[in-house]
């Protein structure tokens, strides 16, 4: 099997990866440590917005904030449960927003680290959501025969 | 008169002198030997003037390395004391049947179960993990030192002051008598209106402050730090289960945070959360808590895995068989630990569609964990393996490791856990993967990487007493408490009454009899070895012919790590770099760049720490004190922008220059 | 008992062959990347599985009146319609703020930073209003178990807030201490990143709570 090394890497060819990797990182600091010095900005795929991209956001917040709140206070749809399920997608959507237009997620950010961690946690969120909700419904199901409105006013 | 008490009130809260425990001779005699053991100490630094090296060389280090070995140090002692809570209440069920009561009454008995789980997994096992791989991760990855030095220092010291308040609920006060993850409603303010559960809060959520920051630091550090050419694919399987675990740390341990906040706002500020009237509900306190405790013991067995990894393939001198399948397996694992969380809790009256979902999902887990142990047999398959004290609790691990998983399996099936939910089949089996994957684990690891913390191996004689006392004590010890589970006897029982079932939990007794000389042969070969030292001394830093980047450099290694950053190649780093030709760099150095010592990693955590005595005590004022004290501190801290020095080249020189004379000498 | 040999590396080697050697082998400096971003963001993830338990809670719990007062009976929606616009208002002012530090006008970003603490301040002041006028009326946090989650979800969002604030007070002196050092825009940049993350939470918080418990 793998006792012999499958040395693939000539000095020359190593060389050049080692370039490559410098280089890749196009800034320089000189602080791995601490605050006392930093990277400088625009090479490492942080974008930092510009006033376009900060106004549209804001605008469309506003909008998708402004939507929801009308929905239910002037109580447009006939249904609650169609205005729940509506205003809910209008504050999926405007997480995204925020997320793009404020916190200026992307793919690269931190060489897509970033992105990475964000879908581990949408992941954990949502068994944690979904999951506790399922859990619990079928406990109070199963361990209290109540119905859902005497719940309410149980003491 | 009601002034005084009223001064007093504010001043010592509910404490009085009542609270002292000195009408419990154990607790007296204990406390009598631990202040002997401090008075020990204290005289013996004081003697050989060792307080201010003390200070400035370990408690404000930002360096990984002396991090690591504090965390190791403080997981040994807390080790001690959660072993010899275990030794009481072996010997208490070895006696306490019928007329005899034992020696332990329940409201002793009952603090002693808890205290000896939050300290077995919040203070041996999670420090013994995260210390390891503070000294180790950044060694295998080629850095200096992790991404934010100051926060590894003040991750330490929050562990290190929840150790404390669980230390000092020993002789103030009293510990929770709730088992180790305080159910509500038991641990509610109407069921535990004493100060042992505030004492359980507080405690672990000082320290599981430390444990997040610390996994943010572990993953920051091996994202951004590896050395050139290291790519994901070409890191250290350590090093992988490492980023696992604390991506897990990192993603559970907020989940405890949260559900311990609402515990204590149950117990502070009257809210209804997990009470029995006013629509709470404990069965949801029961879901949080075990969906951050099931990732919870993937942290703790993942680096375990990471360590085997590591020695197998060093101890065979070969690649480890199936690299990218070990890759994936962990990943695999670190994702389905989020899905099982129920089984813990079956009984709880789901239904079936939950339960077999979960069943499943258990089942399923286990898929990967088989992957890896295949491997490590495959990695041994022909090698040229050298059963040395490493290598021997590798192999303990992996025949014990599987029985416990078998069991574990056992127990994932719904139906079968209805019979043996909460009894000692439970015990057993988790005992069973913790001692033998977890402490087994650490224990190799303690012992490989020895020699590269301290410069000198391990006695190999009394290594070996350990491994086996360990190991055939850990069976004697809890086989009976598989038999007795499979017969119905529950946990947590200070008393029994059917005389048959005796003679189990007098064998379980002797195997914690036999455990404790292999902890005492654990001591005795840290002093042999300390003693011959020169005879074990190793020079190379390279003892055992390892194949990772942290043989690379001297044992110990110098502050800074590497005097040049290595350029990496392939997986197995250093056995490449020896395979093709290196030579170590004896000039031409340069200045290295690094962080600096600060004290506020240890204020700020002492003052969380008094902080965190005040609330369980209620002594308002001086939890304000203290808390605007940290924030002081913090803020203060902030304006420190001044965090880093340059060791010079000469000193660097002078450091490799010593090292090239002891190499050519030896 | 010891390992594989390892004479190559306790044998000094000849001068020519070390500089070749050296080039396989090592770089001569190695500037690893700043990992204060990621670090922080890393931290704001773990942050967000805190507000995941807390909503799971309320979720789990939010129904649980104890025959007490429900979110329709006690939510003042135009209240909070004026506490979301703060926020969001604030978002927008912080993101000004960022843009003319890229400009390295200190005075327009103390400016735009001292705007936006001030919105957020507003925030904080209406949430505890509403927060006294509720426990005014008896329905505390100790009233249900919907109340005790009610109030522990927006008071730890409104807890973020605070520190939040807190923090940019301190850049705000820190920044007239030190300029645009780098460290000082890496710590605008985090803070930026905390004010616009307890932003997408409180979307959570008005469409969850709010909005939804004003209709059932």
């Amino acid at each position: 099997m793998s006792t012999a090394h499958t040395h693939d890497a000539t000095p020359g060819s190593a060389a050049a990866h080692g370039e490559r990797h410098g280089s890749s990182h196009g800034h320089r600091h000189g602080d791995g440590h601490g605050d006392g010095h930093g990277h400088g900005h625009g090479s490492d795929g942080h974008d930092h917005g510009s006033l376009l991209t900060y106004v549209t956001g804001f605008l469309l917040s506003v909008i998708l904030t402004a939507i929801p709140f009308w929905l239910v206070m002037a109580k447009v749809l006939p249904s609650q449960q169609v205005t729940a399920l509506v205003i809910l997608g209008f504050a999926a959507v405007q997480v995204v927003v925020h997320m793009v237009y404020f916190l200026h997620m992307n793919a690269r950010a931190e060489g897509g680290w970033n992105m990475l961690a964000m879908i581990f946690t949408v992941m954990v969120v949502v068994i944690t959501l979904s999951g506790s909700l399922w859990v619990m419904y079928h406990l109070n199901h199963n361990m209290m025969p109540t119905p859902a409105h005497q719940m309410r006013e149980m003491p | 008169m009601f002034a005084q008490s009223d001064l007093q009130t504010l001043l010592l809260g509910r404490l009085t002198l009542d609270a002292i425990p000195y009408h419990e001779p154990i607790l007296v005699a204990t406390f009598a030997m631990v202040a002997l053991g401090g008075l020990t100490v204290f005289s013996l630094l004081t003697w050989f003037k060792l307080w201010g090296p003390l200070w400035t060389d370990w408690v404000t280090s930002i360096d990984h390395k002396k991090i690591g070995i504090m965390y190791i140090v403080l997981a040994l002692v807390m080790l001690m004391r959660g072993f010899a809570d275990a030794v009481m209440m072996r010997a208490q069920q070895a006696i306490s049947f019928g007329d005899n009561a034992g020696f332990l009454p329940p409201h002793h008995y009952d603090q002693l179960f808890t205290v000896h789980g939050v300290i077995m997994i919040f203070f041996v096992a999670m420090p013994l993990v995260t210390g390891l791989m503070n000294f180790v991760v950044p060694l295998q990855i080629g850095a200096r030192d992790v991404a934010f030095p100051f926060l590894n220092n003040f991750s330490f010291w929050m562990t290190a002051m929840g150790a404390m308040l669980v230390m000092a609920s020993l002789f103030i006060g009293e510990f929770g008598k709730t088992g180790w993850l305080a159910y509500p409603p038991l641990s509610g303010i109407v069921a535990s209106p004493d100060v042992g559960v505030d004492y359980y809060i507080w405690s672990l959520q000082i320290a599981g402050v430390g444990t997040l920051l610390s996994g943010v630091n572990l993953i920051a550090t091996i994202v951004k730090m590896r050395a050139p050419g290291m790519t994901m694919m070409r890191m250290p399987i350590f090093t992988w289960t490492a980023l696992c675990t604390n991506v897990l740390i990192v993603a559970a341990f907020p989940v405890l945070t949260a559900v311990l906040a609402l515990l204590s706002m149950d117990r502070y500020l009257g809210t209804a959360f997990f009470s029995n009237d006013l629509g709470g509900n404990a069965m949801m306190y029961v879901n949080l808590i075990w969906i951050w405790g099931h990732p919870e013991v993937y942290i703790l067995i993942l680096p375990a895995f990471g360590v085997f990894s590591e020695i197998v393939s060093t101890f065979c001198s070969k690649r480890l068989f199936g690299y990218s399948s070990m890759v994936y397996a962990t990943v695999v694992i670190t994702i389905l630990s989020y899905l099982v969380w129920l089984h813990h809790f079956f009984t709880m009256g789901s239904g079936a569609s939950v339960n077999s979902f979960f069943g499943i999902t258990t089942m399923i887990i286990s898929i990967p964990t088989g992957a890896k142990i295949f491997n490590w047999l495959f990695t041994m398959y022909r090698g040229r393996i050298r059963f040395e004290v490493p290598m021997l609790w590798t192999i303990g691990f992996m025949i014990t490791f599987v029985i416990g998983g078998m069991t574990g399996v056992l127990l994932a099936v719904p139906s079968a856990d209805f019979v043996l939910h909460n009894s000692l089949f439970l015990i057993a089996h988790f005992h069973n993967v913790i001692i033998g994957g977890v402490v087994f684990g650490m224990f190799a690891g303690i012992n490989y990487w020895f020699p590269k913390a301290f410069g000198y191996k391990l006695d190999e004689f009394w290594g070996k007493m350990s491994f086996w006392f360990w190991t055939i004590g850990f069976y004697v010890a809890f086989m009976p408490l598989y038999v007795l589970g499979l017969m119905g006897v529950t946990r947590r029982l200070s008393h029994f009454d059917d005389p048959s079932l005796q003679i189990w939990f007098q064998i379980a007794f002797v195997g914690a009899l036999l455990i404790a000389v292999g902890i005492g042969s654990f001591v005795v070969q840290l002093a042999v070895s300390y003693v011959r030292r020169e005879a074990l001394r190793d020079v190379t830093g390279d003892p055992w012919g390892g194949r990772t980047l942290e043989w690379a450099t001297s044992s110990p290694p110098p502050a800074y790590n590497f005097a040049f950053t290595p350029r990496v190649h392939d997986t197995d780093a250093w056995a490449d770099m020896k395979a093709s030709g290196y030579t170590r760099p004896l000039g031409g150095f340069v200045p290295i760049h690094m962080p600096k010592n600060t004290p506020a990693g240890f204020v700020i955590a002492a003052m969380s720490a008094v902080l965190g005595f005040a609330l369980i005590w209620h002594m308002w004022l001086i939890a304000g004190l203290s808390f605007m004290t940290m924030m002081t501190t913090i803020i203060a801290h902030t304006f420190n922008y001044k965090r880093d020095f340059y060791i010079p080249a000469e000193d660097v020189t002078r450091t490799e220059d010593a090292r090239t004379r002891l190499m050519t000498n030896a | 008992m010891n390992a594989p040999t390892l004479e190559f590396a306790a044998v000094a080697p000849e001068p020519a062959l070390q500089q070749t050697a050296s080039k396989q082998f090592h770089v001569l400096e190695h500037h690893p990347e700043n990992g204060t971003l990621l670090g922080f963001w890393l931290y704001l993830m773990s942050d967000c599985l805190i507000f995941a338990c807390l909503f799971a809670t309320y979720a789990v719990l939010g129904h649980s009146y104890a025959a007490g007062p429900s979110g329709k009976d006690l939510f003042d929606l135009p209240l909070v319609a004026v506490n979301t616009s703060l926020l969001l208002l604030s978002s927008i002012t912080y993101g000004f703020a960022m843009l003319t530090m890229q400009q390295k006008q200190m005075r327009a970003t103390l400016i735009w930073l001292a705007v936006t603490g001030v919105l957020g301040a507003g925030f904080v002041t209406l949430e505890l209003t509403e927060f006294a006028h509720l426990i005014q009326e008896g329905a505390g946090p100790q009233r249900s178990a919907f109340l005790s989650s009610f109030f522990t979800l927006v008071g730890t969002h409104g807890l973020h807030v605070t520190c939040g604030l807190i923090w940019l007070v301190t850049l705000m002196v820190q920044l007239g201490m030190h300029g645009f050092s780098e460290a000082n825009q890496r710590r605008l940049q985090c803070l930026s990143m905390f004010w616009h993350f307890l932003d997408v939470i409180w979307i959570g918080v008005f469409t969850f709570v709010y909005l939804m418990g004003s209709m059932a």
